[in-house]
């Protein structure tokens, strides 16, 4: 389920999410592809990880893998995963796929002490430009034409943030890519991939 | 059972027997002295005796999983599409080992074996079996072979039950467990199809107790009613519709009880089969055997602390139209190996097939086990 290049080694959110991963912590990863960010975590951060995939051809790479997955579909939540089971619930690049993003959102933070969700900024310069033009924009970081495109739920930088201010979603981190480079000015404008660490409210972890 | 035997099979394989003179102790207090174990085997079991994978049956299967006996080439095992050389379970690499589970009637002792102590059949006095019981005797026959750790051992249904038990049972004995299309325990509604299919034998005249051996007859009527029974509960409802719908069999209506759908001639087909070579006590054994297994029992029903000893790694696979294991279930089991921080991958495989799905050829099914024994193949052994 998850788009764009889920079937590259490396991608750029990669590290970044790394780079929050404590060492030998439990990662859940959603929509885990063909289970790379598991491999890359586990490799770089020695992580207990699964992996959650609802597509058939994608389970089977997890297996070859070696990477742990569950088939399921996220759609209908994690009722298979116990309250506060993982230190890190992960949805990379799968949000914008999903029809119940709000219940995800819940759901990561129910399983997961804290999550890690990273997608395509609709914000970018580049999108808003296509979108001026009148055309729906198709990128490096939305690779789909509007009549194929898994995407039904695309937000940016400043929607995502206000979402989670609205229901007391705490965000610890975020990043800002655009070519895997770090944005730090108008970041809404001028990132392409937002990737956000974020926990339950009030306290800090 | 009838396919032709195809040339990536194993082929001619001979059963053997093992027999064991140390006492079996069952979990219902019986102990029989002595007793013997058909199986086997297929493949070479390598130097350093770690590619040994234990296939366990399910309810009505026996030791017969792959290949075919020379005098009768058309007895192909039930697991044939599975394991075999270039097989999902290649017998080129791994040493894979079928059993006749104690209790049985292809050729383990069980009820119509003759107790020695009083040289006529067990019959009605045979130990009612459990999963528990199958899986040490299973351990047996593995430190008889000189296998002290199983690369895997796996089965489907009933079978999956015994994999997952050997985890429980045995938890240093094997490295992955396969677990296919089963349940952590009988819902209500499974123990109730076990149990008409249990009153037709036990209410048929020619029971005699169990020990109809002595009267020279076989309560064959019970036993192709519980068949019927049982099978209906391994095809989905679509798939049954696919295959017969309502049609009939000589084309009208006759108005009589005469066989007139084909659903009818084909489970009274089955039945018929079936009554021919199974012994009704071994049935009668087997489905309580299925009904009393439950890991969660004895740890106030939480399956999770049930499961808290497991050592190895888990391939549990569900289908989605087996609404005799649903999928459901299978995910009780994932849920408390999670729960565990076992290693455990899932798959729901989207067959329409019912129960009967793990036995069939599917492509998608197929290609999973096969890329799970690659890994298994490809692990560093100790």
């Amino acid at each position: 389920m998850r788009n764009g290049n889920g079937t590259a080694a490396h991608r750029p959110d990669f590290a970044a999410i790394a780079g929050w991963i404590r060492l030998q912590s439990s990662v859940l990863d959603l929509g885990c592809g063909d289970g790379s960010l598991l491999k890359y975590l586990t490799e770089t951060r020695r992580i207990t990880g699964y992996g959650v995939e609802i597509d058939d051809a994608s389970v089977l790479a997890c297996v070859k893998n070696g990477v742990r997955v569950v088939q399921s579909d996220l759609e209908r939540g994690l009722s298979g995963f116990e309250d506060g089971s993982f230190d890190y619930v992960v949805l990379s690049q799968t949000l914008q796929a999903m029809k119940n993003s709000e219940i995800i959102i819940r759901e990561m933070l129910r399983v997961g002490r804290e999550g890690i969700v990273t997608f395509p900024n609709f914000g970018y310069w580049k999108n808003r430009l296509e979108v001026l033009r009148g055309r729906m924009p198709v990128s490096e970081n939305l690779p789909f034409e509007w009549f194929n495109t898994p995407n039904v739920r695309l937000c940016t930088v400043a929607d995502f943030e206000r979402f989670c201010a609205e229901r007391g979603i705490r965000i610890v981190e975020r990043k800002v890519l655009t070519r895997g480079q770090p944005v730090t000015v108008m970041p809404n404008l001028l990132g392409a991939l937002a990737v956000y660490h974020f926990g339950n409210g009030v306290k800090r972890s | 059972m009838n396919k032709a035997p195809a040339n990536d099979s194993v082929g001619i394989v001979t059963p053997q027997r093992a027999r064991f003179t140390e006492p079996l102790g069952f979990k219902c207090g019986a102990v029989i002295d002595e007793y013997e174990l058909a199986y086997e085997t297929y493949g070479t079991l390598n130097a350093d005796r770690s590619n040994a994978v234990l296939v366990c049956h399910a309810l009505n299967a026996s030791h017969h999983v792959a290949g075919w006996y020379a005098e009768d080439p058309r007895n192909v095992g039930w697991w044939d599409n599975m394991i075999g050389p270039g097989k999902p379970v290649d017998t080129n690499r791994f040493y894979v080992i079928g059993v006749n589970n104690i209790g049985g009637c292809h050729g383990s002792t069980g009820p119509c074996s003759v107790n020695p102590k009083t040289g006529k059949p067990w019959g009605g006095s045979f130990p009612v079996v459990t999963v528990e019981d199958w899986v040490a005797a299973q351990a047996r026959l593995a430190e008889r072979l000189g296998i002290e750790r199983f690369a895997a051992v796996m089965g489907g249904s009933l079978g999956a039950m015994q994999a997952l038990q050997w985890t429980i049972s045995y938890p240093e004995k094997l490295r992955h467990s396969i677990v296919i299309a089963c349940a952590p325990n009988l819902s209500a509604q499974n123990i109730a199809f076990n149990e008409v299919a249990r009153q037709a034998i036990l209410t048929d005249p020619d029971f005699h107790g169990g020990d109809y051996y002595d009267h020279g007859v076989k309560p064959h009527r019970g036993l192709r009613v519980a068949r019927m029974v049982g099978h209906i509960t391994y095809l989905s409802d679509d798939e049954m519709a696919v295959k017969f719908g309502r049609q009939l069999k000589n084309g009208k209506l006759s108005y009589s009880f005469e066989t007139e759908f084909q659903i009818e001639s084909y489970l009274r087909y089955q039945a018929d089969k079936f009554a021919e070579y199974f012994d009704a006590n071994t049935y009668l054994r087997i489905t309580k055997a299925l009904d009393y297994f439950d890991p969660a029992f004895e740890h106030g029903g939480s399956l999770t602390r049930a499961l808290a000893g497991v050592r190895s790694a888990f391939l549990v696979v569900s289908f989605t139209t087996d609404w005799r294991f649903s999928p459901e279930r299978s995910r009780e089991i994932v849920k408390a190996l999670l729960d565990n921080r076992a290693r455990v991958s899932y798959a729901e495989i989207d067959a329409p097939h019912g129960h009967d799905a793990f036995l069939l050829d599917d492509e998608r099914y197929h290609r999973l086990i096969a890329a799970y024994f690659d890994r298994i193949a490809a692990e560093a052994v100790r």
